[in-house]
């Protein structure tokens, strides 16, 4: 038992290193400055410049995140300070269920549902030619697949905030509303950072609904309704030719690297924030 | 003042409630919109017949079978390390032992790590062993993604199981094997939610089998032979520009929702029961 | 069981009773109070009348309704869903649990000191005109005096007074205490509500917050909470004493502890159960 508990940390670290260990020949050829800054992608040609992808990914999560964040705190606080016992259980359900659907089927209905929308009823009303594949597309699926992890976090967090924090409150004649506002949301603060970085974690990492929807189109993107091609997707598009040309399996390893390195920094630190919650509510 | 400002953020507050329940439900319909005029029992009975990505006959069952196989074997292998693994953590260290801490922080930073890592790593793996993006491929990936997810799953059971009951038995005389099947027997229903939760989360991943299972139209018949899944069946239809083809990706997609949801139900039902039985 | 009902006697017995309050006005009257929690009939038909600038000690062995009772005053148990109030409670001759009154008016009489110091996740200085600003008061030097006068009156400034921008969390549980006690007196309450206020306490920090208790009874109502027949004894002036949800009987601290009417409260006085 012991070892096979040791085997599976190992794991964490093994992934890693494995992934690292292979992106070490195109490291070493090109320099990670270059690599990271330059926005040249030309495979055959030996170029690797990744800057397009990282700004793509970020784009898209950055969308997501200033969709996903209030539509959560919102829907959060709704159901913890407000809501009765039976809506809160209801909506747990419809939290689980959301957070079940897998991430082809977002795609799916990405494709179906806000690609069109996007090109037909958005960006004309801003003058903007769009197919409608594009930053915002991704944007608005990532948004909705990452809002139940973000409620269902601070669900919790809500949850930790001492009752009789909220009772000093309102007897001293404050309104829910004010209790909310100035007691709860400021307690939760750490969770809520803990929560959206979990969140921009998971939305960086997410690969194929966003690939559906993004038009996978390298150069970098001008406005949230040019086609964009975030790192994930990078990876899975191309993982066919990289057999073929020297240095390219290193360069994808790279990227999935970095997706690796970043999102288990995000998961340490929010990971830790979220347990001294824990554990000062079990106090 | 105060007054207005509070109806504004309730209105707010139910609004987005109410948005985040309508696109369930929008999701639900535009999949079973889609899905439901091409499903029909060929689909999910054969395999793809010649013509059958340029619409002519054939079904999805080389994807449906290739993913119940994959899935199938994952959840034994990850069975059999999250088990003991958890059975560890709970039960033979201290409950606030430092190593069981790191150990769970460990888990829960695999657990975020995205599927297309797993995906990456798993194909790493494949060649450094030789292998070709086959079953067996495919069974490396997806278990390397739902050990965490079977992990934190029974873990969140263990540890409501109170210490005490192991040293009752413990001192009853009973051997480590004997006191294992009582914690096991414990762990049951647990244990259940964590496969239906694992199943829900390793059938419907695209980014794991990308790379380390390879497609096929036929049903593998060894675990060295590539595979066809659902995800990956509905992912490739949709792009073809054959409007027949299309339409069966949206069934492929209603009958993985359909599992999925199936899924889902039973992990709820599971848990509400064992939260009934708790000592 | 019987009801007494004493504070409007105009004799007043002279010993055992520290500051005999100058005025017998009530300033709380309780009228058939009946609290059921999810069907549990908790509070049985409880009818007292608070005396006003006095300390009121409700006593009695746990689980017999004196914290559900105490909240009752202040409305606290408006968020349960699953509490239900018949009944009247008169403040200052408003019935509190009347159709139409504003619950934040009431709640700003009253002062609450629960039994677990629990100071709001601001500073100190911002916990204790937290209550002002919520009612409107502004202007930095106003509110300053406010935290000052407060802190003053708890005997907490000279302790704080370099610090009032650090967080309130970082105080001990003795301090802490009188932070909830100054914060709930910078409202400019009537009626200050304390549920076992020193139980989570040193003795050293309890016997300063009762003796702050002794000093404002003077300008407020007091009701306690007590579990301790000890403290009601140093400090009460009258003493309620329940059980199981009723009012067993009501008198001065000297009536209830030297002339206990009723066989149950002798019984408990002499600490034949808890």
């Amino acid at each position: 038992m012991l070892f096979a508990t040791v085997m599976a940390i190992f794991f964490l670290f093994l992934i890693g290193g494995g992934l690292f260990v292979n992106s070490l020949s195109i490291i070493k050829e090109k320099g990670l400055w270059t690599l990271l800054t330059t926005s040249n992608w030309r495979p055959f040609k030996g170029d690797f410049g990744f800057a397009s992808y990282i700004i793509s990914t970020l784009y898209v999560t950055g969308i997501a995140i200033i969709i996903a964040l209030p539509l959560s705190l919102l829907t959060s606080v709704y159901i913890i300070e407000y809501a009765s016992p039976g809506i809160l259980r209801a909506f747990s359900s419809v939290v689980d269920l959301l957070s079940g659907i897998p991430p082809v089927i977002y795609g799916v209905w990405g494709t179906l549902t806000i690609v069109p929308f996007i090109s037909e009823k958005v960006a004309p009303h801003f003058n903007a030619l769009s197919t409608g594949y594009s930053v915002l597309a991704g944007g608005i699926v990532l948004a909705i697949m990452i809002t139940p992890l973000i409620i269902s976090i601070l669900m919790e967090v809500f949850l930790a905030v001492p009752k009789e924090m909220r009772e000093a409150s309102m007897s001293l004649g404050a309104t829910k509303w004010q209790t909310v506002k100035k007691v709860v949301l400021r307690k939760s603060v750490p969770g809520i950072v803990a929560a959206t970085v979990l969140a921009i974690s998971r939305a960086f990492g997410e690969t194929i609904a966003v690939l559906m929807v993004c038009g996978n189109f390298t150069d970098i993107p001008k406005s949230i309704f040019d086609a964009c091609y975030p790192i994930p997707a990078l990876i899975a598009n191309n993982y066919g030719e990289m057999m073929s040309v020297p240095k390219y399996e290193s360069a994808l390893m790279l990227a999935a690297f970095l997706l690796f390195f970043i999102i288990v920094v995000f998961n340490v630190i929010s990971r830790l924030v979220l347990v001294q919650i824990d554990k000062r509510y079990k106090l | 003042m105060k007054r207005l400002e509070e109806l504004f953020f309730k209105c707010l507050m139910i609004g987005s409630t109410v948005v985040l329940l309508s696109v369930l439900l929008y999701i639900l319909f535009v999949v079973i919109e889609k899905g439901l005029p091409s499903l029909s029992w060929e689909m999910i009975s054969q395999i793809p017949g010649g013509g059958f990505y340029l619409g002519k006959e054939g079904g999805i069952l080389n994807a449906i079978i290739g993913s119940l196989y994959l899935i199938f074997f994952s959840v034994i292998i990850s069975l059999m390390i999250s088990v003991p693994v958890v059975m560890y953590l709970n039960f033979t260290l201290r409950r606030k032992s430092r190593f069981a801490a790191f150990a769970r922080l460990t888990f829960d930073v695999l657990f975020g790590i995205p599927s297309i890592v797993y995906g990456a790593f798993g194909f790493t793996v494949m060649i450094f062993f030789g292998l070709q993006a086959s079953l067996l491929g495919g069974i490396i990936a997806v278990s390397m993604l739902i050990i965490p997810v079977m992990i934190r799953s029974i873990d969140e059971v263990a540890v409501l199981i109170s210490p005490d009951l192991v040293e009752a038995t413990k001192s009853l005389g009973a051997t480590n094997y004997e006191t294992l099947k009582v914690i096991i027997r414990q762990l049951l229903p647990g244990i259940s939610t964590a496969v239906l939760l694992s199943i829900g989360r390793g059938i419907g991943d695209a980014a794991t089998v990308l790379f380390t299972a390879g497609y096929t139209d036929s049903i593998p018949t060894s675990l060295t032979q590539p595979t066809a899944t659902l995800p990956l069946a509905i992912f490739f239809q949709l792009s073809s520009p054959i409007d027949e083809v299309q339409n069966r990706a949206y069934s492929a997609a209603l009958v993985l929702t359909i599992i999925i949801l199936i899924l889902s139900f039973s992990a709820r039902y599971f848990s509400r029961r064992l939260s009934k039985n708790k000592i | 069981m019987e009801l007494i009902i004493d504070p409007l006697i105009s004799e007043v017995p002279k010993s055992k009773v520290k500051n005999p309050s100058r005025s017998l006005k009530t300033h709380i009257i309780v009228e058939k109070l009946n609290l059921f929690i999810q069907g549990n009939h908790i509070l049985r038909d409880i009818n007292m009348s608070i005396p006003d600038k006095s300390i009121t000690c409700i006593i009695g062995p746990s689980g017999c309704g004196k914290t559900t009772l105490l909240r009752a005053f202040n409305r606290l148990h408006d968020d349960s869903v699953d509490v239900k109030i018949t009944g009247k409670l008169f403040v200052d001759g408003e019935d509190i649990y009347a159709k139409d009154t504003e619950v934040t008016h009431i709640r700003k009489k009253m002062g609450l000191l629960a039994q677990r110091p629990c100071p709001l996740p601001m500073s100190i200085l911002e916990n204790v005109v937290y209550g002002p600003r919520i009612h409107g008061v502004r202007g930095k030097r106003k509110l300053y005096e406010i935290a000052r006068n407060q802190l003053l009156a708890v005997g907490l400034w000279n302790e704080v007074k370099d610090r009032l921008k650090s967080p309130a969390s970082r105080l001990s549980l003795g301090q802490q205490q009188r932070l909830c006690l100054a914060r709930g007196l910078a409202v400019e309450p009537e009626i200050i509500l304390g549920d076992e206020a020193t139980s989570a306490l040193d003795p050293i920090s309890s016997k300063t917050i009762e003796e702050l208790f002794l000093s404002i009874k003077e300008k407020y109502t007091v009701v306690l909470v007590t579990h301790t027949l000890r403290q009601a004894k140093r400090i009460a002036d009258y003493v309620a004493f329940m059980y199981l949800g009723e009012l067993v009987e009501f008198g001065t601290s000297d009536q209830i502890f030297n002339h206990p009417k009723h066989q149950l409260t002798r019984e408990y006085i002499s600490g034949g159960f808890s």
